[in-house]
């Protein structure tokens, strides 16, 4: 039994093989063989080896996004399968003596660089497709396994760390908790947990050795320790007390259907914070309000090409028709910083999270702006929707911002697609936007504070970095008085005011936040019952 | 030898998916294949996709198959159908 301690998301305890992802660097050199006809035939037998590995992908692919998606994999094969490229290889191998994974990383280069040089940017894509397909078959000679989630049961993932695309590229119902050596309580793998409602560790003292791969492990969220083949007697107390969080949890579905009231009357929405389609689900057995925060990121990331007009809409429609009337507020794209695609061709950045990100990029790049409003618009008819932008600095941003939103709706009207009414709101996450807010408020409906940011840019400290852990306050006086300033500033206006950061589901400011009169708190859907208790007992 | 003269009209061209369904197609026949792009003059053997692919043939384009072999009346009408449909 080895015990290791780690950063604790969230509380809860799991139990189940470990399933060890280790980041592994290519080690070959270039060798001479005396053998070159085995030396051939090792090559074929990985080459085969990959060919089912894309087998599978294509399958996966099939089920999850569509043939069309899909179809990337079938072409990976016929590259696997092109004899010119064979017998590059194959020649290579017998002519100049030389091992496998030389040949074959060598003759993916030559390929790629014919298509790299071409002047089309879709077949400078089939460079990135051949470099992929030869890394696969150099991987498979190295017996290094593929990135990414392959089992069949659901597993504890241990890692160094995680990429959002990577953890979104994962069967959410195969992972029963992470732990990853690197990592802090606001990075994504930590937010992917709460939304999953799985206990995880991050910054835990673990080595990430292949040797742990396979192994029974405990994760237990309440005390932050990885217990990795737990003896009879753990195991036992561990299970008992994982059917006492269970009961718990069962004991808060009973306020399904109640208010949000507290003892002495005062009350406040209870909105969830989503960012996949499947999330609804959640949404609605946790008795949500509404949509509080809609992460459209999602449909951006994790996959080549920008989603179309219509991609976008099928996907809002399906939320806000499931919502059933309920408020659904969609944050427009959030992209740059620390979540990325490669397709956006945006520059590396000295700074990232001061940088071209969010709004910046859809007032810039209006075509993707406007895409993404319209979908929204026309998915408005089916429900109640509405709209809010992040990181404004300023009033001039939401009158261009909402000159384009008054152009899309004539756009729309032109054509004869019916649309419904629409609240525009913003995030409030700058510093600058809560010192101003007063001015803000007289231009929308209402205000979301988005405490992550806004606690990252009040205190200079990047959330990404766990050093700076110590330093960090959650609750400084600093923040606290700029979300004050936020409600009071927009209450004068009219506008509502609501909070969809992670503090918004910290209880201990709860009646902090009702007293400074907040309308709204927008939490990952698994606390919300735990607020409404927390609610109803306030002023008691 | 049979021949097949078409202008590409898919937006993209002969890209990725259309390229392998092409070689797939030309695959089927014993007859050799070859494409040639008249805009760069450049030739491939088309039952293989990466030499098809690196003709980097686009919207507008003209392209010639020539086909030599037992089956050459099936596949110059077949081929010639496909790329009607497809691209």
């Amino acid at each position: 039994m080895e015990t290791y301690h780690g950063k604790s998301v969230l509380q809860g305890i799991a139990l189940g093989k470990l399933y060890v992802i280790e980041k592994k660097e290519s080690t070959w050199t270039k060798m001479t063989v005396a053998d070159t006809e085995s030396e051939a035939a090792r090559f074929q037998a990985a080459r085969k080896e990959a060919m089912e590995q894309l087998d599978e992908l294509y399958q996966e692919a099939m089920e999850q996004v569509g043939e069309e998606n899909a179809m990337i994999f079938d072409v990976h094969k016929m590259m696997l399968e092109d004899l010119d490229y064979l017998e590059t290889i194959e020649n290579r191998i017998r002519t100049e003596s030389v091992n496998a994974e030389y040949a074959v990383t060598v003759t993916g280069e030559e390929f790629s660089a014919v298509f790299s040089s071409m002047d089309d940017d879709y077949m400078k894509a089939r460079a990135a497709d051949v470099l992929d397909i030869s890394g696969r078959v150099v991987r498979v000679l190295e017996g290094r396994e593929e990135p990414g989630l392959h089992t069949k049961e659901p597993v504890i993932i241990l890692a160094d760390d995680l990429s959002p695309s990577e953890t979104i590229a994962m069967d959410k119902t195969k992972i029963l908790a992470f732990v990853t050596k690197q990592g802090s309580a606001n990075s994504h793998t930590a937010i992917l947990a709460r939304s999953l409602n799985i206990p995880s560790l991050v910054n835990t003292d673990v080595e990430i050795t292949k040797a742990y791969h396979g192994k029974e492990a405990i994760v237990d969220g309440v005390s932050g320790s990885l217990i990795i083949e737990p003896d009879a007697a753990t195991l036992e107390a561990k299970r008992q007390e994982q059917a006492e969080i269970r009961e718990r949890e069962e004991k808060l579905k009973l306020l399904i259907g109640q208010d949000n009231v507290t003892a002495d009357g005062r009350r406040i929405h209870l909105y969830a914070n989503m960012g996949n389609v499947e999330d609804v689900e959640k949404v609605l057995a946790n008795d949500a309000g509404g949509i509080g925060l809609f992460r459209s990121e999602f449909l951006y990331l994790g996959r080549d090409t920008f989603p179309t007009e219509e991609e976008q809409f099928q996907a809002y429609k399906e939320v806000i028709s499931r919502m059933g009337g309920k408020k659904v507020i969609i944050r427009t794209l959030d992209i740059g910083a620390d979540k990325k695609a490669d397709y956006f061709e945006l520059d590396a950045e000295e700074n990232p999270a001061l940088g071209f990100r969010a709004i910046r990029i859809c007032l810039t790049r209006q075509e993707i702006f406007r895409t993404q409003l319209r979908a929204i618009y026309r998915a408005s008819a089916f429900g109640t929707a509405a709209i809010m932008f992040p990181m404004i600095i300023s009033v001039e941003e939401i009158r261009r911002i909402k000159a384009i939103v008054e152009d899309v709706k004539a756009e729309l009207t032109g054509e004869g697609i019916a649309f419904g009414e629409v609240e525009l709101g913003i995030m409030i996450e700058t510093p600058a936007a809560a010192l101003v807010s007063g001015e803000l408020a007289k231009e929308v409906a209402f205000f979301s504070i988005g405490t992550n940011d806004l606690t990252q840019y009040t205190l200079a400290i990047d959330r990404q970095n766990q050093k700076l852990e110590p330093f960090y306050d959650a609750h400084h006086p600093a923040v606290l008085k700029l979300i004050e300033m936020t409600i009071h500033n927009g209450h004068k206006e009219g506008a509502w005011v609501g909070i969809c950061g992670e503090l918004a589901a910290d209880d201990t400011l709860t009646e902090t936040f009702l007293d400074m009169g907040l309308d709204e708190l927008s939490v990952s859907p698994v606390y919300i019952l735990k607020l409404r208790d927390k609610i109803r007992h306030i002023g008691m | 030898m049979k021949t097949v003269e078409y202008v590409i009209t898919d937006p993209v061209g002969l890209h990725a998916r259309p390229a392998g369904l092409f070689v797939k197609k030309a695959s089927a026949y014993q007859s050799n294949i070859t494409v040639k792009n008249t805009e760069n003059d450049k030739t491939a053997d088309a039952k293989r996709i990466m030499a098809v692919m690196s003709l980097g043939v686009k919207q507008g384009n003209k392209i010639i198959l020539s086909i030599e072999g037992e089956d050459e009346n099936t596949a110059q009408a077949e081929l010639e159908a496909f790329l009607k449909e497809s691209l």
